[in-house]
């Protein structure tokens, strides 16, 4: 059976894992390569990186961080931030990244999601999206971009479809209203979104602990649930989280 | 010698990194002479089974993965283990390599399986292991399936074991530690 997919969020900045809240106050956590050894021995299903400041700075992904994750560990792993092009894509994929996370670029230009299933296949490009309750769009759910400070007016339901239908392999969900708050994922506009696209839907923003997991797939029909600080503060570790799973009879790869 | 075949069908880092990381000796190559002077052959492949076939016959290498999967260690992944039957339903309808008689199909769409199938899926036959999947087509279960898996409501071949031909559906070199450990196995086969 497939089993439901954990995957640990880990947001690069300066060369550092960093934890914020909302993308404010910060924390460094460590090295991005010794974290994805551990997190891949410890049975992460996936890793996803996020160069947080690349786009910012207006400069490209770190390929060196890329290239040596890629030659440490054996799992599949994505990579966002400071992607404004196919090439860019290309130089990640080479690199040994197995996917490309693009959120506000594919907002402001959504013919690279396009772009980047024609080149690479649809199962290598994964549509990141940002979306915070409002009464602005019909599904009461819009998208914000730029690490939240941007309102778009656009609906995050009909941006799915649109993204899922020019080649989109996946949908990250990350909520910005449960980002940071370890309270749990926030289940109605991943089920909403689970439930308007035939790809998976990754559920983001709000684990803190191993039940928030198992409710999200149980009632928001996710296929991958992000974590990031509930295992970066070593308040759980992945077992923990896997086992709540196994125990509530989630399908969970349980050896690795 | 292991030569990885490069035939322009998705990205061959990682399985270039697998075998490194197993101090296995990899040649990333287009050249026929290569394919027939190497010990084992890897022949990867994401993405579209007409093209991938298309590509094949353009490098003029459809001659030279017939001779090293019937003579020498030989291991299909993915596409490249698709490509091995003797037709695909992708694009309309593809002819394939023809090296194991069965077919590949899509699957079918059923309410609560997401297509392609993403992620990690337990194999009969190699004691219910998970292994990494990512694909939307499958080959169906032959008299050569050594390893079974299931998705929405079907049964297909995870891997295939034809003498020293071995051929999977799942990415043994994205698929961890067991992964790795199968990977080890075909370099001793």
């Amino acid at each position: 059976m497939l089993t439901k997919r954990v995957i640990p969020c880990l947001d690069v900045r300066n060369g550092l894992v960093t934890k914020g809240v909302k993308f404010k106050n910060n924390v460094d956590l460590g090295d991005p390569v010794e974290m994805a050894v551990r997190y891949s021995d410890g049975g992460a299903d996936e890793l996803v990186f996020y160069d947080i400041t690349a786009s910012a700075e207006r400069r490209p992904i770190d390929i060196k961080m890329v290239e040596a994750v890629a030659k440490a560990i054996r799992i599949p792993f994505a990579v966002g931030g400071g992607i404004s092009s196919v090439a860019d894509m290309e130089r990640v994929i080479l690199a040994g990244a197995e996917k490309i996370s693009v959120n506000s670029l594919a907002v402001r230009n959504p013919q690279i999601i396009a772009e980047g299933a024609r080149a690479f296949g649809a199962q290598c490009i994964v549509l990141g999206m940002d979306p915070v309750k409002s009464g602005a769009t019909a599904s009461g759910y819009e998208i914000t971009t730029r690490g939240f400070r941007e309102h778009t007016g656009i609906d995050a339901v009909e941006w799915a479809k649109r993204a899922a239908g020019l080649g989109a392999g996946e949908i990250v969900v990350n909520s910005v209203d449960a980002d940071g708050t370890r309270e749990g994922f926030e289940l109605e506009i991943t089920r909403l979104i689970a439930e308007a696209v035939d790809v998976p839907v990754v559920a983001s923003g709000g684990a803190g602990r191993p039940e928030h997991l198992v409710t999200v797939f149980e009632k928001a029909k996710a296929d991958a649930a992000i974590v990031a600080g509930m295992i970066h503060f070593g308040d759980y570790t992945i077992s923990d989280i896997k086992a709540a799973m196994h125990a509530a009879g989630v399908p969970t790869r349980m050896s690795w | 010698m292991t030569a990885i075949i490069d035939y322009k069908a998705g990205n061959l880092t990682s399985v270039k990194l697998a075998f490194a990381a197993l101090g296995a000796e990899t040649l990333v190559t287009s050249d026929p002479r290569a394919i027939a002077a190497a010990d084992r052959v890897v022949f990867p492949g994401v993405g579209a089974a007409r093209s991938a076939m298309e590509n094949l016959k353009a490098f003029g290498l459809v001659d030279a993965v017939k001779e090293a999967a019937a003579t020498k260690p030989f291991l299909g992944i993915c596409l490249g283990m698709q490509i091995l039957f003797d037709h695909s339903e992708e694009d309309g309808g593809v002819e394939c390599l023809g090296i194991i008689p069965g077919r590949v199909r899509r699957f079918p769409s059923v309410p609560g399986f997401k297509v392609p199938e993403i992620g990690w899926n337990g194999v009969e036959g190699l004691d219910g292991k998970e292994f990494y999947f990512v694909h939307s087509y499958y080959a169906e279960v032959v008299p050569e399936t050594t390893g079974v898996a299931e998705y929405a409501g079907v049964r297909f071949t995870a891997m295939v074991r034809k003498g020293r031909l071995w051929a999977c559906q799942f990415h043994p070199e994205k698929s961890g530690r067991i992964g790795l450990e199968l990977l080890k196995e075909w370099l001793s086969c």
